[in-house]
């Protein structure tokens, strides 16, 4: 139905269309609707599935049926859940401490003027552009038990007169899991927090100096702080990353040997998808998210008492 | 030249329209749009094959000719065997996919309510073809049908480097695993260790552990389904394999897929290894690339042997190769029609033989071909389904319970755990046990 409007003295009519969309919470609710039901779909609809399955006995090809928390019982008695849990923390704890450290120390330098500094930030960024499943399958063979070129150079070195076990002794196994996924991950944290360094005036720097403060000090007392805001959003979008990464270890590894590199999602994967325990897989990966709330919370109340101070 | 105009031509296209009876006319006539026959497509999802000849075959060959017989057009599409049952699980719970996906071992267990019924295949290949091995048909048939069609078995050797055996004193093969592990002793000592991945990994890890530990009289369950892994047996089997890690092999193994030590072998760095025939296909096929230390074909020093045996007999485990076709399939008619025409002799044999004895037929029939007799390196593949007498879940049967405990790699990890030297044996046998019983006493 249309009505008149009297503009300039002519009476126009508007259509109850445009009369909606001049109403900014009919207008602001339009807009919206395409994020929330991509929201709705990509992630609300999989997580409430995800919920459901881990309470049924749902199998491949069969429905199931109600279980309780049968599926976490059996999850938290599962010695190799257990494994994996540790591994997946061990594993995110130290790759996001040295990518943080990395990054940093890869920021600052970066944030300094030298030749080809274009260049140089650019080819930084190539581990995070190449596909994880190919660098990852790169670094398999750099870590191969019989064809290691590392182990080769190092041979033909002189420094080792035995292969070292990379991938075939579960400490070391697990440790070149950390090595790879900080070569991946460093150059997120290096871009960012350069970013954020170039908001930083550098007259804070120079006033600092003309005070008497060297580079560590300016570092700790002026940069450090004004980065932080930063730094703790790549921290949190980092650990939740690392917390839930498949395919490095997949590739890498496989979980093993012996398990021991096995990760929550690997796992996760391995029962629900090689085992075709669709319930019992989705009890184990939603082992993930209480931790990943967690983090996401601390994270959002820190960045709020630090806007308040 | 007779000028065409609109009557004519649409009276010479409905002429045109032979056997169809159905020209331009016919569809103004009827005032209705043509129905066109729906594509007769059937979409094969299998691994990419160890040996890449075959994979052309069904390809080249087979998608033509079954084209010309059939009129069915066939969709080959192949994937890393460990991607396989990602894409099973998500095309039976979207209910869409391929027509046939090819599953290993015991699989068709998992995935029984998602199949058709094959049995009709099955009894007609079995009785025209010598009969279905007895271990590929525990592993296809679930509630007394077959819910899929078993296509091949890769059979288990180990390929091993003549000479260097000879060199050590070893003129045939070692008949049990004493003798294996006294001889490894002296070929890792002289820097030419056994290869054997102990790896998470669905082929050569298992159906090497599997055997040896049925070899010292070790079992999963007993015939009721009763978890007695944690035994004495077991735990001699367990100590053995740590000894003979430690003495006789690459220590690498541990980090090994199903690739790695086909590489090992071919490069010289290992004496034996338990496999497929793909080793020897390989150093066949690539007679010029792969050379003995002295020069020669490196094909012309690979032998083959069964596993060796142990205090309680000897045992294979086989790698089983199955089709199933799937209930949501659109074209299961189609799937099924393609499976008998794959599965008559002279169609099968197309793909055989280029398998070179890599891949053996799912009947005994195939144990009679003359292909056999053009090698006599690959004789021990010719009838060693015969000697798969166990499966995973042994005593009990391989269905979803066992195939969980494979797929969690139990038996694997508790011999890679001691082998690694950071977990006791008897630490080990208990951790295995205890995790099987968790799976065999869920509900």
């Amino acid at each position: 139905m249309n009505e008149t409007l009297v503009v300039n003295g002519r009476r126009q009519r508007v259509s109850r269309l445009t009369r909606l969309l001049e109403s900014e919470k009919a207008l602001a609710a339009a807009l919206l609707a395409p994020g929330v039901a991509i929201l709705v779909i990509f992630i609300a609809y999989p997580f409430v599935m995800a919920l459901w399955y881990s309470l049924t006995s749902i199998r491949v090809g069969e429905p199931g049926e109600f279980v309780g928390l049968a599926n976490f019982t059996k999850a938290i008695n599962d010695t190799i859940f257990q494994q994996a849990f540790k591994n997946t923390v061990f594993y995110t704890f130290w790759a996001t401490i040295f990518k943080l450290a990395l990054g940093m120390w890869l920021a600052l330098l970066l944030n300094r003027h030298f030749r080809f500094k274009r260049i140089v930030r650019a080819s930084m960024l190539l581990p995070f552009i190449i596909p994880t499943v190919l660098s990852a399958f790169a670094w398999r063979w750099m870590f191969d038990p019989t064809f290691s070129v590392m182990n080769w150079a190092l041979y033909h070195a002189g420094v080792i007169t035995d292969r070292l076990p990379f991938l075939s002794d579960g400490d070391w196994a697990m440790w070149c899991a950390v090595a790879v996924n900080t070569w991946r991950g460093m150059p997120f944290f290096a871009i960012t927090l350069l970013a954020g360094l170039q908001t930083i005036s550098p007259d804070l720097h120079e006033a600092a100096a003309l005070d008497g403060a060297n580079a560590w000090y300016r570092f700790w007392h002026v940069t450090w702080p004004l980065l932080l805001p930063v730094t703790l959003v790549v921290v949190v979008f980092s650990v939740i990353q690392t917390f839930s990464d498949f395919q490095l270890i997949y590739v890498l590894t496989g979980g093993g040997p012996a398990n021991s590199t096995h990760l929550i999602a690997t796992y996760a994967y391995q029962i629900g998808v090689g085992s075709g325990l669709l319930g019992e897989g989705a009890a184990l990966s939603l082992f993930m998210f209480p931790v990943l709330f967690a983090v996401v919370w601390v994270q959002l109340r820190t960045l709020k008492r630090m806007d308040n101070a | 030249m007779a000028r065409i105009n609109r009557r004519r031509f649409l009276k010479a296209s409905g002429a045109a329209a032979v056997g169809a009876k159905m020209g331009i006319a016919g569809i103004l006539a009827s005032h209705q749009a043509p129905v066109f026959a729906q594509a007769n497509t059937v979409h094969i999802l299998r691994w990419n094959d160890f040996v890449p000849a075959a994979d052309k075959v069904l390809r080249e060959v087979f998608a033509p000719e079954v084209q010309k017989a059939l009129g069915i057009k066939l969709n080959v599409e192949t994937v890393n065997a460990n991607d396989i049952p990602a894409r099973a699980t998500s095309s039976i719970q979207s209910g869409n996919g391929p027509d046939i996906i090819m599953l290993l071992n015991n699989y068709p267990h998992l995935y029984a309510s998602a199949a058709v019924d094959v049995s009709a295949i099955a009894d007609e290949v079995s009785k025209a073809q010598g009969g279905i091995y007895d271990a590929n048909a525990q592993l296809n048939r679930v509630g007394g049908k077959w819910v899929a069609m078993p296509w091949s078995v890769v059979p288990v050797c180990i390929a091993y480097r003549k000479s260097w055996f000879e060199e050590v004193g070893a003129k045939t093969f070692p008949k049990t695993w004493k003798e294996y592990h006294d001889v490894g002793k002296k070929l890792k000592a002289a820097k030419r260790p056994i290869g054997q991945t102990l790896g998470n990994t669905f082929g050569d890890a298992p159906t090497f552990t599997y055997p040896l530990l049925w070899s010292y009289g070790g079992q999963e369950v007993d015939a009721k389904g009763k978890v007695v892994l944690d035994s004495k047996e077991t735990l001699e089997s367990v100590r053995f394999m740590t000894q003979f890690w430690k003495d006789a092999h690459d220590e690498g193994g541990l980090a090994w897929d199903d690739s790695n030590n086909n590489r090992a072998f071919l490069s010289g760095d290992i004496s034996a290894s338990a496999n497929g025939a793909s080793i020897y296909v390989a150093a066949l096929n690539g007679a010029d690339k792969f050379k003995t230390e002295k020069g020669a074909p490196l094909h012309t020093d690979i032998a083959h042997s069964l596993l060796p045996a142990g205090p309680k007999g000897q045992h294979a485990y086989h790698t089983a190769f199955n089709h199933m076709v799937m209930k949501y399939s659109k074209n299961a008619k189609g799937a099924i029609e393609f499976l008998k025409w794959a599965h008559k002799k002279e169609n099968y044999e197309k793909w055989f033989t280029v398998q070179k004895g890599f891949a053996v037929g799912p009947t005994k029939v195939w144990e009679d071909h003359a292909m056999w007799k053009q090698d006599p390196v690959m004789a021990p593949f010719r009838t060693a389904p015969q000697a798969q007498k166990r499966l995973m879940g042994y005593a009990s049967q391989p269905e979803k319970k066992a195939a969980e405990g494979w797929n969690k790699f139990l038996v694997t990890v508790m011999y890679a755990q001691a082998c690694s030297g950071k977990v006791k044996p008897e630490e080990a046998v208990k951790w295995a046990a205890g995790e099987l019983g968790k799976i065999y006493t869920a509900t």
